[in-house]
């Protein structure tokens, strides 16, 4: 059981590109279909879950699905097959990589990667801008943290988005803890 | 000691990356500049060659920042710190706090942590597009065929074209794919394929 789990998700691992939601799907052809691992419930709540919880939602899953079939060492072995993949590919690519970019036609193509890698990062941030709900006070921490991270990042403070994010956090407690009031008010 | 800043660094982002993917790249950015450990240009290749290799980008940045360091045992520290934090928090839900997230005060937060992501996710790329496209003061001397005359912004013409080009091709495939009855446009790893094509024509 336990090297199943192991080379189930090595199998994942070893197949899902970018990671992200693209391998939730992936998850599920294995896990629910395929293995009976986890019933559909299962999955429709690890996604939750992984969504707000911080780390790879593939780590999320695999340690999920591991943990209900065999406790600690199950999730502790699912996570591991998930890794070894990218962790031996990434070993390689950094063992060539330095030499790689010294061929100039390499280099010219990263030049052109560069470009699109910032493309990508936007429109990753366009992606979750959909799913902010259209209510003032998310809207105003977006805003905000855009335009404090642009400053930050123009002007190279050093200032770590670790701070943004725990001011983000008090900011939408407090709010949230006000307007609870202001409800428990009306209603009295 | 390497192995520890690996580790607290690491650690840091994995804590800290709520949404996955490239929601995690402003935070990996940070730590990564903060201790000196890639430049900027070869974390941006970095993330290009995550998102083409199988594997969580946050996983495999991690992976590669702790061979640079550290060697076999910095990669596996820093990969160890990245996971951590995820792991035992899954662990914990599932075994006795799957109440917690649908507790209202929580939910609350995790709404303003999503929004505060996004703002900074979107910060991040407007602040790379920008980089790549003006020219740095070092390499501006002299050396820059793109540059006009009359502009008193440096701007490198040749990138700001190709941004723009890849721009309109990404966005114009899934304008087309919808009218054509299709599911999606082009993949990230389709436009990544295409811009190293276009920066081997144009840089060369």
């Amino acid at each position: 059981m336990l090297l199943e789990l192991f080379f189930t998700f090595m199998k994942i691992g070893m197949f899902t590109f970018g990671g992200g939601y693209a391998m939730i799907s992936v998850v599920e052809n294995a896990c629910v279909e395929d293995k009976h691992w986890i019933t559909h419930d299962d999955m429709m709540n690890i996604t939750v879950i992984a969504e707000s919880t911080p780390g790879p939602i593939a780590i999320n899953c695999a340690t999920f699905v591991g943990y209900k079939k065999r406790g600690l060492i199950g999730a502790a072995v699912a996570t591991t097959g998930m890794i070894l993949p990218s962790f031996l590919i990434i070993y390689l690519v950094a063992r060539f990589l330095d030499s790689f970019l010294e061929i100039s036609w390499i280099a010219h193509a990263f030049e052109g990667i560069k470009l699109a890698v910032g493309i990508l990062i936007i429109d990753a941030g366009i992606k979750m801008l959909r799913q902010i709900p259209a209510r003032m006070v998310p809207r105003l921490i977006l805003a905000c943290a855009f335009a404090a991270m642009l400053l930050i990042d123009i002007l190279a403070l050093r200032i770590s988005s670790i701070a943004l994010l725990l001011i983000a956090a008090a900011v939408s407690l407090v709010l949230f803890t006000i307007s609870q009031n202001i409800e428990r008010e009306g209603s009295q | 000691m390497i192995y520890l800043e690996l580790f607290a660094g690491f650690l840091k982002v994995g804590l800290f990356s709520f949404g996955g993917g490239y929601a995690s790249i402003p935070l990996i950015r940070d730590v990564v500049m903060s201790y000196g450990w890639l430049s900027e240009d070869m974390l941006t290749y970095m993330i290009a060659v995550s998102e083409s290799t199988p594997g969580p980008i946050m996983v495999n940045l991690a992976t590669y920042v702790g061979i640079t360091q550290g060697g076999m045992l910095g990669a596996f520290v820093a990969t160890f710190a990245v996971v951590l934090p995820a792991f035992f928090i899954i662990i914990a839900i599932v075994a006795f706090l799957s109440r917690v997230i649908e507790n209202p005060y929580v939910a609350a937060v995790m709404q303003g942590l999503k929004s505060c992501v996004t703002g900074i996710i979107l910060a991040t790329g407007v602040h790379m597009v920008i980089r790549n496209c003006i020219i740095s003061e070092t390499i501006a001397e002299g050396s820059a065929p793109g540059a006009g005359a009359g502009n008193f912004l440096p701007v490198d013409m040749r990138a700001a074209v190709v941004t723009l080009i890849l721009a309109g091709i990404y966005y114009g495939s899934r304008k087309l794919s919808r009218t054509a009855g299709k599911r999606k446009g082009l993949t990230p790893i389709q436009l990544i394929g295409i811009s190293a094509v276009l920066g081997m024509i144009v840089y060369r």
